[in-house]
């Protein structure tokens, strides 16, 4: 029946079975707006936040897709500024899942807030000392450059081309993408930058605190790399599961394979650095705020130094050596687990650099506090992934989001 | 954040506390409530989510009896400098919400402003923040008992200890209809202050030797929370116990405390 709008030489499931899927995926969707409007109109009551976890399930969602969806600029650099054509098989796909990566994290920010009419006054009110602050201006013209990415997408669906005004659009687009990019890049780096300064500037708080360059702790320059090098696992990780899902082979092993060498070893740079940066903040930085490294990870039921070797060895110094392996990165089984690891990993690290820097007392007489999420804060955090897997389904069924898909799967005729 | 004035006519107001003479009985707490329109609801036993800009802690040697001994910490917002201004919570406010004023040395909170994005209670070490999780609702008729002077805030926003800066407000108004350019140090006092039955809190300019926190923040035997953070807060304590003024701080196993 929407036969007309799917692309050409490629094969899609029936209408029937699509629509079945997303309204599946659609139910989950409505669960987490009705749990977003509850905090919207009771107000954050809703949540298990309270004055020790001002920041929580939330932010940690937010730094955790801002890190993952940094696979669309560091693709887009690679293949744009450094030239690395083949990238431009998965490069779309890359694009996409930025897109909704940072359309999730401006959505939960958006439910976060207690005063969500006054979200404005970060632009109107900004105080230039903030992260915060560099935050939301770079968040918010990186999305609106994902979307000029994600336009041209959208403008070669079937039906569209074939208006000789969105077809020439799109292709004048496609021909400045590479503006685009470096735009991209420049604004990655800073906002991925400021998320890490987010918690590294608080020199209240010893578990988070960092020295570092000129305005800016080590960390900006951690979250920044962090994403480079894990964000390309991540569009992996999706390519991966979007193979299983429609059964096909959709980017070609040499494609995948140059994607993950290229993460492996940003992650091996990446996790010598953690390393240097974990060992100078427990040798040095804490010590002289009067924490030895185990006060942070003792005294409590949940974050012990586990956390620390699941962030750094299981999901960084693994990963990194299986996917700077030849061996290793050639083989799908070794393949997968290192980007799941990586995955993991990063996820792990942006956990503790939110929800354990709430939880570590400060004060000698101070207690630590733990907190799980309330439902609705689940359900809205659900919410984005659902809202993904949605885009998805309508980009791939519509959309050409894999070049190689015809190639490597001829429709017989 | 630009001081406009002259640095030596500047205040620097501030509070010294002596722990040797608190009890503990809280009035402190309930004056502060009472003068600031702090919310409470019908069930405050979750005290994560209470709002006390005053909160007294009860702090122990962790010795076993005979030598067990206690002490009672009340703890206002520290109204810290940091570094030229720089404290805490008010570096990190992405929108201005709250202010470090220059001449007077009180840390603000415009509640008009705050959009609720929490980040400033997560950057104090003291847990003097607080957010405004519900509606403030207060039991039919003491509407009437509240503060005129001090505006209840709204769902969705952070509120904090401000020195119960309106009453520094009035006390310059009194001083200008009267011809005068300075106002005594006993016409402006915080709630704290004057409800406390022991005498343990003193309230005063930091910065005028005429003001009696002036000589007694130089007690040997004061200290500030968390001085190695580089906080710089403006609340001082006294105590007369190694214990107390050692739980002020976090100190490495051997470490000798400076004021040793």
């Amino acid at each position: 029946m929407d036969s007309a709008l799917i692309p050409n030489g490629v094969r899609r499931c029936s209408l029937g079975k699509f629509l079945v899927s997303l309204s599946i995926v659609g139910a989950v969707l409505l669960w987490g707006v009705y749990a977003m409007f509850l905090c919207w109109f009771k107000g954050l009551n809703q949540t298990n936040m309270n004055d020790y976890y001002g920041f929580a399930l939330w932010i940690w969602a937010d730094l955790a897709v801002i890190a993952l969806g940094g696979g669309a600029f560091f693709s887009g650099f690679l293949k744009y500024l450094v030239g690395k054509d083949e990238l431009k098989h998965i490069i779309n796909y890359a694009v996409l899942i930025g897109f909704i990566c940072y359309s999730s994290a401006l959505l939960i920010l958006a439910i976060d807030i207690g005063q969500p009419l006054r979200g404005w006054f970060i632009f109107w009110h900004a105080n230039v000392h903030s992260m915060l602050t560099e935050v939301a201006f770079c968040l918010s013209c990186y999305f609106a450059v994902l979307t000029i990415e994600y336009i041209p997408l959208i403008l070669e669906n079937r039906q569209i081309n074939r208006f000789p005004l969105f077809h020439h659009l799109a292709h004048n687009m496609h021909e400045v993408m590479a503006v685009f990019a470096a735009t991209g890049a420049f604004l990655s780096f800073f906002h991925q930058g400021s998320l890490g300064g987010v918690a590294g500037v608080l020199f209240g708080r010893p578990f988070a605190y960092r020295e570092g360059l000129f305005i800016w702790p080590w960390t900006f320059f951690l979250f920044t790399w962090s994403a480079a090098a894990y964000g390309p696992c991540f569009t992996l990780l999706i390519t991966k599961i979007t193979e299983a899902v429609t059964g096909k082979k959709l980017v070609k092993d040499n494609v995948i394979e140059l994607l993950a060498k290229i993460s492996g070893w940003m992650m091996t740079t990446y996790i010598i650095a953690k390393i240097i940066d974990t060992l100078y903040w427990a040798n040095v930085t804490a010590p002289s705020r009067g924490f030895n490294l185990m006060d942070f990870y003792s005294n409590n039921s949940f974050y012990g130094i586990w956390i620390l070797i699941a962030e750094i060895v299981i999901g960084g110094v693994i990963p990194a050596i299986i996917l700077i392996t030849p061996n290793g990165r050639k083989n799908p089984a070794a393949r997968t687990v290192a980007i799941i690891l990586a995955v993991i990993g990063v996820c792990i690290n942006r956990w503790v650099m939110v929800l354990q820097v709430m939880a570590v007392p400060v004060m000698s007489f101070d207690q630590w506090a733990l907190y799980y999420p309330s439902w609705q804060e689940v359900a809205t955090t659900i919410l984005p992934v659902a809202y993904g897997v949605i885009l998805i389904m309508i980009s791939y069924r519509y959309l050409p989001i894999f070049p190689q898909e015809a190639e490597l799967n001829p429709i017989e005729s | 954040m630009k001081n406009e004035h002259d640095h030596t006519s500047t205040k620097k107001f501030g509070m010294v506390i002596n722990l040797d003479l608190c009890t503990g009985c809280g009035s402190c707490m309930v004056a502060c409530m009472s003068e600031n329109n702090v919310p409470f609801k019908e069930d405050e036993s979750d005290k994560l989510r209470s709002i006390t800009w005053m909160k007294v802690y009860k702090l122990t040697n962790k010795r076993p009896f005979p030598e067990t001994d206690i002490c009672y910490l009340p703890r206002p917002c520290q109204h810290c400098e940091g570094h030229d201004g720089h404290s805490p919570c008010v570096s990190v406010c992405p929108a201005t919400a709250t202010d470090y004023d220059m001449n007077t040395g009180i840390v603000s909170q415009i509640y008009t402003r705050c959009f609720g994005c929490r980040y400033c209670m997560g950057a104090c070490p003291y847990h003097a923040r607080y957010f405004n999780w519900f509606d403030p609702v207060w039991p039919e008729g003491m509407e009437k008992y509240l503060n005129p002077n001090v505006s209840p805030r709204m769902r969705g926003i952070v509120e904090k200890c401000s020195f119960c800066y309106h009453r520094y407000q009035a006390a310059k108004d009194k001083a200008h209809l009267e011809g005068r350019k300075e106002i005594e140090e006993g016409e402006y006092q915080t709630a704290c202050t004057q409800a406390c039955p022991a005498g343990a809190i003193t309230f005063g300019d930091l910065n005028n030797p005429d003001h009696a926190v002036y000589s007694l923040k130089k007690d040997p035997h004061a200290f500030r929370l968390l001085e190695k953070l580089g906080t710089n807060p403006k609340v001082y304590y006294v105590s007369s116990k190694e214990w107390v003024r050692k739980a002020g701080d976090n100190y490495l196993e051997n470490e000798r405390p400076a004021w040793k």
